[in-house]
């Protein structure tokens, strides 16, 4: 498969692991995070973990927008749908995501709101064409990589005069997460639970670039290696941080040359910043409220946002007291501390922001994790 | 069926079918013996009872049942007529049996174009043909339009199993092998490039196909070392290998560079974040099989054409958890689970 297996080569992944290892000094750990699901995933379904040195430690970050999304948006989410004249347009991954009560998306639907799963905004479109009479909802979610096609889609629906069409708008913000896992005082004061580097965002800096990681690096004093979402990416990436925590630099470097600038989409942002403006604060599962990490439309575009137009307001609630995953997303403690973990929370019935989607730091560990603990529990 | 009637013929090009074609009227027998004799026509169907009667010599058989609500109805390598055919033989070829009566009820939704009807009536009958199985019995159901989609066909299959011969799913002992009669997805991409706010340009065809002859050269191959079979349809490979892991109370251990995977299968899996072992397959089986045995069975499904992929992909071992893990191409290991309720694409 080209453009895929140059990138999955086994011998070359072999001569990046005994790079590592070599370079890595004996002396210390290396804690490195890995931001988005995208990598978790990599990491996990390649066995990435088991190629790398004991002393080197991957930390699975909060980079799934389904997984971060607070159970008071799903509630507002299922509001909407039970409308009878609304037709809600969902990514796939959502619909399982679980509201304050453990209700969900799926059951809403099952219990008969209107609720079609879409794989682009342009399936919203089309429904919006194709049933003029109803209030057709498109539920916004993701970083910025998903956020130029809605505000694309903004555009055509005001360009279309598609008056039945809306945007429930949940994009987040990068930058603006990572710098509140770094600002966390169990980060800052303890030095109980550092991270010694982040693997950056691939998608995302597609649009972003790596400008915006660079206050952070220099502020936190933390390199960040932007990075691919194949095999071979997210070694050559852990190598690069290896090297920079060796000589003491904190720098953002760019291993994904091949799609990613300083920066970024110049084109694609400016789409967004037409139709969206930032959020004062905007509340992260596991993360709690996080100032300027959300995105909402512009006021002269209020007419297609849902939470406006139905008047629909966030209320929130509170996250389970026994889920860790506040300490997990910032690196603090692992799913198998969590008691929670594998008991009440499962895949099938998450309760955590790292359980929702196969992203999610807790599922990816319960899919593809659990037995090299077991293992190295054993043989130590 | 058990309608005689002979009027004037159904409208097969341009008709649909109404509420009266499943009101036990005449116009239910219409459909019934212009359509679905023609289509299946065997001496059973022919006499026109509520049942049909047939002689089996001592032995053991084998019965099975499945519904089909495949969406979209027709995709490539398929419709859902011929899926039904092959996916209830399969399962009463699992167990070893030589597949020989099948029955079929329609569930028909008002409106629906006899001419779609008739190709997967006909499709179902060139299946069976195909096969050397009869469908000796079935039903007419329609419901008001909204109220099915389309087409819902639910079957049931008899076999004959050899005497002494008990595939079974506990049966798998530590040290068998896993043997894979082919690659994995066609199926379930092939049905995806369909869909209709997904479709895509693909050369992927289903794998539809009855696997009871490939069974029979296996079993001439490997007589009682093969413990168990399964087709892996829905939650795919994965799903097959968890469930025998927990019947026979032991894990599987694969090799992912073993497991073949079509370039164009494993491209769309890509793009929709889907893998391959969670798709569904639907003429392909998976046999555990005493380690002495194994290069004979193997030899013999490489020399069948449903076989000609086939490939060792692991083997059974001693696990209290009983975990399906895999070396990956990496050298790294990861545990293959179930999958969690539907199989849904990432989003970025």
């Amino acid at each position: 498969m080209k453009y895929f297996d140059e990138f999955r080569d086994k011998t070359i992944a072999q001569g990046l692991a005994r790079a590592i290892d070599t370079e890595v000094s004996s002396q210390r750990a290396y804690r490195f995070m890995e931001f988005c699901g995208g990598h978790t995933h990599a990491i996990s379904r390649y066995g990435l973990e088991d190629l790398l040195p004991a002393n080197v430690r991957m930390i699975h970050g909060p980079g799934c927008p389904v997984c971060v999304l607070p159970a008071s948006r799903i509630d507002m989410a299922i509001r909407l749908a039970e409308r009878p004249e609304v037709t809600l347009c969902v990514y796939g991954d959502l619909m399982r995501a679980p509201g304050s009560q453990g209700q969900s998306l799926l059951r809403a639907k099952a219990l008969g709101a209107d609720i079609r799963m879409v794989y682009s905004t342009l399936d919203a479109i089309r429904l919006a064409e194709q049933t003029p009479g109803r209030e057709v909802v498109f539920f916004a979610i993701g970083f910025e990589t998903t956020t130029p096609p809605s505000a694309v889609m903004i555009r055509i629906a005001e360009n279309k005069r598609l008056e039945g069409l809306s945007v429930f708008c949940n994009h987040v913000l990068t930058p603006s997460a990572m710098h509140s896992i770094l600002e966390n005082p169990m980060i800052r004061n303890t030095g109980g639970v550092p991270i010694d580097g982040f693997i950056g965002p691939a998608h995302v800096s597609t649009i972003i670039g790596t400008r915006p990681y660079e206050p952070l690096a220099e502020q936190f004093e933390k390199p960040i290696v932007v990075a691919g979402f194949e095999p071979l990416d997210v070694l050559q990436a852990i190598l690069m941080l290896v090297r920079q925590v060796n000589q003491d630099r904190y720098e953002v470097e760019n291993q994904y040359s091949r799609a990613v600038t300083r920066d970024g989409n110049r084109r694609a942002k400016k789409e967004v910043s037409q139709v969206f403006e930032l959020r004062e604060q905007f509340e992260w599962r596991g993360l709690g409220l996080v100032p300027n990490s959300g995105l909402k439309l512009k006021r002269s575009y209020a007419k297609f946002d849902a939470e406006t137009r139905f008047a629909i307001h966030d209320m929130r609630v509170a996250d389970n007291p026994a889920c860790e995953c506040c300490a997990i997303l910032r690196g603090a403690k692992r799913p198998v501390d969590c008691k929670l973990f594998g008991n009440v929370c499962t895949p099938e019935t998450p309760i955590g922001a790292c359980m929702v989607s196969s992203e999610g730091a807790c599922a990816a560990y319960w899919t593809y994790g659990r037995v090299r603990d077991e293992q190295m529990r054993q043989t130590s | 069926m058990s309608v005689k009637a002979d009027q004037r013929s159904l409208d097969l090009e341009n008709g649909r079918v109404e509420l009266s074609h499943g009101s036990g009227g005449r116009a239910m027998a219409q459909l019934i013996s212009g359509l679905f004799h023609q289509a299946f026509g065997n001496e059973w169907l022919a006499r026109c009872n509520d049942q049909s009667a047939f002689d089996v010599s001592a032995g053991r058989m084998v019965m099975t049942t499945d519904g089909y609500v495949v969406s979209p109805l027709f995709f490539p390598g398929g419709n859902i007529g011929s899926l039904a055919v092959h996916g209830t033989i399969n399962d009463v070829a699992m167990s070893g049996a030589r597949p020989l009566y099948l029955s079929a009820s329609f569930i028909i939704e008002e409106g629906f174009r006899f001419s779609d009807l008739k190709a997967i009536a006909d499709s179902m009958g060139a299946a069976a043909r195909g096969a050397g199985v009869y469908i000796i019995a079935g039903d007419t159901k329609v419901v008001e339009r909204g109220k099915a989609d389309g087409l819902f066909i639910s079957t049931a299959g008899i076999g004959l199993v050899a005497r002494g011969l008990d595939l079974s799913a506990e049966k798998a002992r530590v040290g068998d092998r896993v043997l894979l009669s082919g690659s994995l997805g066609d199926h379930g991409v092939a049905i995806m490039s369909k869909r209709q706010n997904v479709a895509f340009q693909t050369e992927i065809v289903s794998d539809s196909a009855a696997l009871h002859n490939l069974v029979a050269a296996m079993l001439a191959a490997g007589g009682g070392g093969i413990r168990v079979m399964r087709d892996p349809t829905r939650g795919g490979l994965a799903a097959a290998l968890n469930e025998i892991a927990q019947q026979s109370d032991l894990g599987f251990h694969l090799q992912e560079s073993t497991i073949p995977v079509k370039p164009a299968v494993a491209a769309s899996c890509e793009l929709f974040g889907l893998d391959p072992i969670h798709v569904a397959n639907e003429g392909k089986l998976v046999a555990i099989v005493a380690p002495d045995s194994a290069d004979a069975v193997l030899a013999a499904m490489k020399a069948h054409p449903l076989g000609s992929n086939a490939a060792d992909i692991g083997e059974a071992v001693a696990d209290d958890h009983k975990f399906v893990q895999m070396t990956t191409d990496f050298g790294g290991r990861r545990i293959v689970d179930w999958l969690w309720g539907e199989q849904l694409p990432r989003i970025c």
